[in-house]
């Protein structure tokens, strides 16, 4: 651990922050670009070309518009809340490989923040985490209908968080198909695992065994982020914004960052876990050696934009579910179905591993 | 260097929460004091290279707290504070000598020399890596019948619970929405 070392990690740590707020801003006005054609509309078009810079339009507006305080607010906690929801937004992604391991300087160095052993622990971690600055902003609001968000956002995401976790054990269970015979939980090494093909021309991805899963992580996923058809929480026609309702300038700038790198960084986690992450052909030896070191960015950030679309696409199709229906896919239908595909691929990758019982 | 200030910060907030759920006069901010410890005990654990142990410790502890928010503002109220009056007599005299007790248990420990500063993360030592392969290991060969029992026990727990709650001696009458 040398000097260099510290500037590397400082460098990878910079460049994942970057990431992420270029990214938060292009998806703002991709989801308004792809709304308004949904709906016949034509959306965001003056700033710039096709209107590009009106996130950075309206972050500017929001940073200088005054930032209200109203009288009956919890002070301390209703200052902390938007931090609170930032913070665990940006660490969640840190556990995300975002590209193959590349030379520089005669090392190799992961294009990762940290590559966890406990990876997929840390997400679950640190989206239960995510889950305070919501129910903190609406409780603190003294307000009504906030309060009523906070609330139902705690259910929603005990509710669906217990299907995303069992969704992902799947894959876990899965991995130790593929390397050392030892499943495992972190990210990179899932990634590696995800290498190859499956009779030469299919792509080793866990989507293809793993399918169901798949469908259960991202029902669970858009509803662990809040967005609709699941975004009860702030519900327009019913508790004016929710958790945010009391919040105005940066502060409500805040609120809206941590949801859209939530979406990006929960994309991303799909990816990895079910699209097989960073690989894909870099054709080395053919194209020059800097292409082929970043075409596993591109990659990955085409498979997190397709999951990206589908956020956006049912965005823009599917009405808000009521409050009981919420509940009932949760509890009767997602953890019930992720809890008996656990058990199928149990029994498949056992008698892959033991042979039949009878065999 | 780095692990002493790690050391510092953590316990100050830990202790410092600690002492804010006896104090706050809110039960909101009680159970806030109860989260900001029980995340800077994760803090210690990855210091001590725990991995797996300080990531279970956040979800379950820390993210229990959660459930904690929701019996304050179900049960207490938003804008009412809580009920400090004492029902039993003389309780403030038993928890002194509990409380000089325990101080005393601690301060002998301490003079006895059995506190020692146990540097954690020493360069060169046992990887991380692994660590959930190794504890999965242990769990499910030497102590799979602990590990089963106590999952038996807590569905048990949860069984009961749901059973305590739920049935009534009184027949349920059609449309009784509990």
């Amino acid at each position: 651990m040398d000097i260099v070392d510290v500037l590397l990690i400082g460098l990878r740590v910079v460049a994942t922050f970057a990431l992420l707020l270029v990214v938060t801003i292009l998806n703002v006005w991709a989801e308004r670009k792809v709304v308004a054609d949904m709906q016949n509309r034509i959306g965001p078009d003056r700033a710039g070309p096709w209107g590009i810079l009106q996130t950075v339009a309206d972050g500017l507006k929001l940073f200088f518009k005054e930032s209200v305080t109203p009288s009956k607010v919890e002070r301390g906690v209703y200052l902390a809340a938007p931090f609170l929801a930032v913070v665990p937004a940006f660490l969640i992604f840190s556990v995300v490989p975002w590209g193959a391991p590349v030379e520089v300087f005669g090392r190799t160095m992961p294009l990762q923040v940290a590559d966890l052993n406990v990876g997929l622990l840390f997400i679950l971690a640190m989206s239960s985490m995510a889950v305070y600055a919501v129910v903190l902003a609406g409780w603190s609001s003294g307000s009504k209908y906030p309060l009523l968000g906070g609330v139902r956002a705690t259910a929603q995401a005990i509710s669906y968080e217990a299907a995303m976790g069992l969704a992902m054990v799947a894959v876990v269970m899965y991995s130790a198909t593929t390397g050392d015979g030892t499943g495992t939980l972190s990210l990179a090494e899932l990634v590696e695992r995800q290498a190859g093909t499956f009779l030469g021309f299919i792509p080793r991805w866990n989507i293809i065994p793993q399918f169901v899963a798949f469908a259960i992580f991202l029902v669970a996923i858009v509803a662990e982020t809040n967005r609709a058809p699941f975004d009860l929480v702030e519900a327009e026609q019913e508790l004016v914004g929710g958790f945010h309702t009391e919040y105005s300038g940066m502060r409500f700038a805040m609120f809206f960052l941590a949801e859209y790198i939530n979406v990006f960084s929960m994309s991303a986690i799909a990816a990895t876990l079910f699209l097989g992450g960073w690989n894909g052909p870099t054709w080395s030896g053919i194209l020059p050696a800097w292409i082929s070191a970043i075409l596993p960015v591109f990659w990955l950030l085409v498979k997190t934009y397709a999951i990206v679309f589908v956020f956006f696409w049912i965005r823009a199709t599917l009405p808000r579910l009521r409050y009981d229906q919420l509940m009932q896919l949760g509890w009767k239908r997602l953890i019930p179905g992720a809890l008996a595909w656990l058990m199928v691929s149990a029994l498949f990758i056992g008698f892959r591993r033991f042979g039949l019982p009878w065999g | 260097m780095v692990e002493l200030i790690v050391f510092v910060v953590g316990a100050v907030v830990a202790l410092g929460g600690a002492v804010a759920v006896v104090v706050a006069r809110n039960p909101v901010y009680s159970a806030l004091g109860l989260l900001a410890t029980l995340f800077s005990l994760g803090v210690f654990y990855v210091v001590h290279l725990a991995h797996m142990v300080a990531a279970v410790q956040i979800i379950v502890y820390a993210g229990a707290v959660m459930t904690l928010f929701l019996f304050v503002i179900m049960m207490i109220g938003v804008d009412r504070s809580e009920d400090t009056s004492e029902t039993i007599p003389r309780h403030r005299i038993y928890l002194a000598v509990l409380a000089v007790g325990l101080l005393a248990v601690a301060g002998a420990a301490a003079t006895g020399g059995r506190f020692s500063w146990v540097p954690a993360a020493v360069e060169g030592a046992e990887t991380p890596n692994g660590t959930v392969q190794a504890l999965a290991e242990r769990l499910f060969t030497d102590w799979v019948l602990a590990f089963e029992v106590t999952a038996l026990l807590l569905t048990i727990a949860a069984a009961g619970a749901i059973a305590l709650a739920y049935f009534r001696r009184e027949p349920v009458t059609e449309g009784d929405d509990r």
